[in-house]
């Protein structure tokens, strides 16, 4: 019964999704776009820290190089606009292997200082080989052609590009659901409960660690392979580890236990943003405390705690 | 010989101011059994109170190197008993993602009470200038007196924790808090003072770096990656592995800076791989793996 409540809500929330452009105005539109970019971004980093344990302080990392990559392949090649995400995705990747390769096989605290540390190699090769990623200016002036696969799609407009953005999402969502439903997402949540014994069911922990890693990087780099068209530009603030907050934040704020609280994290997180942000400028300040005051209260979330909340409601 | 013997002082130079950073992180880690993400911002912090003191008071340097890392210390308190105390009892992803929302408040505080443009200290009169070392190269004198400030320091912490009673509680908590405690010690106090004693050690470094290097609210980011490295490098918890690593990124610096500049800012995290492909708990860290 209640699971049907659950997946009507959300298909209701899917129709208002696909025809917001009919009755919002472009400002909600970019919000919107926005909010459902950030949620992918956050739920990648989930697959990492909420479904596997391990908690990366350098995801911007992945994000921001599927940036650049779209970026710099519009510019350079001008290649249709789903093969630029492609390489986004193979990038992301790419990168979450190597960085991967080295971070994983520690223990949590030594994760995350490593992949802090990663992630701000990343942002100084950004800010610093300048003849090709043009430094802190960052990668603009590119625009986007065609989509790819012969669809005659107006890419420049807001809306027909916030559509786009929202297919590939819920699309990629999807599949991040089914990778967290399967045996290979079973394995990683029981790593996160308790490593040692399924090292001794004969697993391969560090294997499968890097496997949820690679994907969770793959994944970010989708995310920011979709941000470069919305913020024309690639720059390196995308790589700083402050970015690399944003979905620790919207992972927290939305509850990590659950697969859609970092798209409900994403939403909390914008909708305040844009409301802080036009009364003080210190919106840095008010992001630490509001972590802070969740990780000391609120560890759940608010849809974990709301959904934890009915589903034991008889 | 003189460009040697530079890059090596220099080397020396940044290595134990290094070595000062990144020993705080360690014994807060030994203790709290929590990687301190805002001590690179508790650095900053220092050197920022540092400035302010010395060029908005009117202090002079000396009773500012005393102060501005006790003003810190004060903070990491009122941190450790408001918030801290809070996840001692919790998962280690609580304790980091703590630690990291401090980091962003701090460093957001410290843009929003100084601005983001650079402050600059000059160093105390009886320090400026330079003095031939060794008939060789002209050396700056202040960065002389920050390898005496390391060294009287790397003596002093080892005297502290070898040789006197409140050393051994330190390291008795950070082997086992449940037995210290059942042996009659305070490991409330313990924790609270190890909190306030690692922010003190970050601060004296940023206080001391302040006359030497550019004041801004990028300055703590730079030295909580280093000091991540150095960590590695050495093998987190390890007193001498902190000296280890932050001498061996002190000399990837003082000579990478001089023969290879281009690829400089690359090679602590080139050194950090290498250390970590062939001995991933760092050259003196055991038991670390996952």
């Amino acid at each position: 019964m209640k699971q049907t409540i659950l997946l009507g809500a959300l298909l209701v929330a899917l129709i208002g999704l696909v025809a917001l452009p009919w009755f919002a105005p472009y400002f909600y539109i970019f919000i919107v776009t926005e909010i459902l970019i950030m949620g992918l971004f956050a739920a990648s980093f989930n697959l990492v820290f909420g479904y596997t344990g391990m908690l990366s302080f350098g995801h911007a990392a992945f994000f921001g190089v599927g940036c650049y990559a779209t970026a710099m392949t519009l510019l350079h090649l001008k290649w249709p606009f789903l093969y630029c995400l492609m390489l986004s995705v193979g990038a992301g990747a790419l990168l979450a292997l190597v960085i991967g390769f080295f971070s994983v096989r520690l223990n949590e605290v030594y994760f995350a200082m490593l992949t802090l540390a990663f992630g701000m190699m990343v942002f100084s090769v950004a800010h610093h080989w300048r003849s090709v990623t043009n430094g802190s200016d960052g990668i603009a002036g590119f625009t986007v052609g065609d989509f790819g696969l012969g669809l005659d799609l107006t890419l420049g407009n807001p809306a027909v590009y916030y559509h786009v953005v929202l297919v590939l999402v819920v699309v990629a969502a999807a599949l991040l659901y089914l990778i967290g439903r399967s045996s290979f997402g079973m394995i990683l949540q029981a790593i996160r409960q308790n490593p040692e014994r399924v090292a001794f069911c004969g697993l391969n922990v560090r294997s499968y660690r890097l496997a949820a890693f690679t994907l969770g990087g793959a994944f970010a780099g989708l995310a920011g392979g979709l941000m470069a068209p919305f913020l024309r530009v690639a720059s390196p603030e995308m790589l700083h580890w402050s970015t690399s907050a944003e979905p620790v934040l919207m992972s927290i704020l939305g509850g990590t236990g659950y697969f859609l609280g970092p798209f409900v994290g994403s939403a909390m997180f914008i909708l305040l943003e844009t409301w802080i942000t036009s009364i003080t400028q210190a919106w840095m300040l008010f992001l630490g405390i509001v972590l802070a005051l969740m990780v000391m209260f609120f560890r759940r979330g608010l849809l974990g705690t709301f959904l934890d909340w009915w589903l034991e409601r008889k | 010989m003189s460009g040697f013997g530079a890059a090596l002082l220099n080397s020396l130079d940044i290595g134990l101011l290094l070595f000062v950073i990144a020993v705080g992180l360690n014994i807060v880690f030994g203790v709290l059994n929590v990687i301190n993400f805002a001590h690179g911002a508790l650095y900053m912090l220092g050197a920022y109170l540092a400035y302010t003191l010395i060029n908005l008071v009117g202090l002079s340097f000396w009773p500012t190197l005393l102060l501005a890392p006790l003003g810190v210390a004060a903070v990491a308190v009122v941190i450790d008993r408001l918030v801290l105390r809070f996840i001692y009892q919790r998962d280690v992803a609580d304790s980091l993602l703590l630690t990291f929302a401090l980091l962003l408040i701090i460093n957001e505080s410290v843009r929003s009470i100084w601005g983001s443009g650079i402050h600059v200290v000059e160093p105390p009169p009886i320090l400026q200038g330079t003095v031939r070392v060794f008939g060789g190269p002209s050396y700056p004198i202040y960065s002389l007196f920050v390898i005496l400030v390391g060294l009287l320091l790397l003596a002093g912490l080892w005297y502290l924790f070898n040789r006197t009673r409140v050393g051994r509680i330190m390291r008795a908590a950070a082997l086992d808090r449940d037995m210290a405690e059942a042996l009659g010690i305070n490991t409330k106090l313990v924790v609270t003072g190890v909190f306030a004693f690692g922010a003190w050690l970050a601060a004296v470094g940023g206080t001391v770096a302040a006359p030497m290097r550019a004041i801004d609210p990028g300055m703590g980011d730079k030295i909580i990656i280093e000091s991540f490295i150095v960590v590695v490098i050495g093998g987190l918890g390890s007193f001498p592995g902190a000296l280890i690593g932050a001498l061996a990124l002190g000399l990837m610096h003082g000579f990478g800076g001089r023969y290879m500049p281009e690829i400089n800012m690359l090679l602590p995290f080139v050194g950090m791989a290498l250390v970590l492909l062939f001995k991933p708990t760092g050259i003196m860290g055991k038991g670390a793996t996952a």
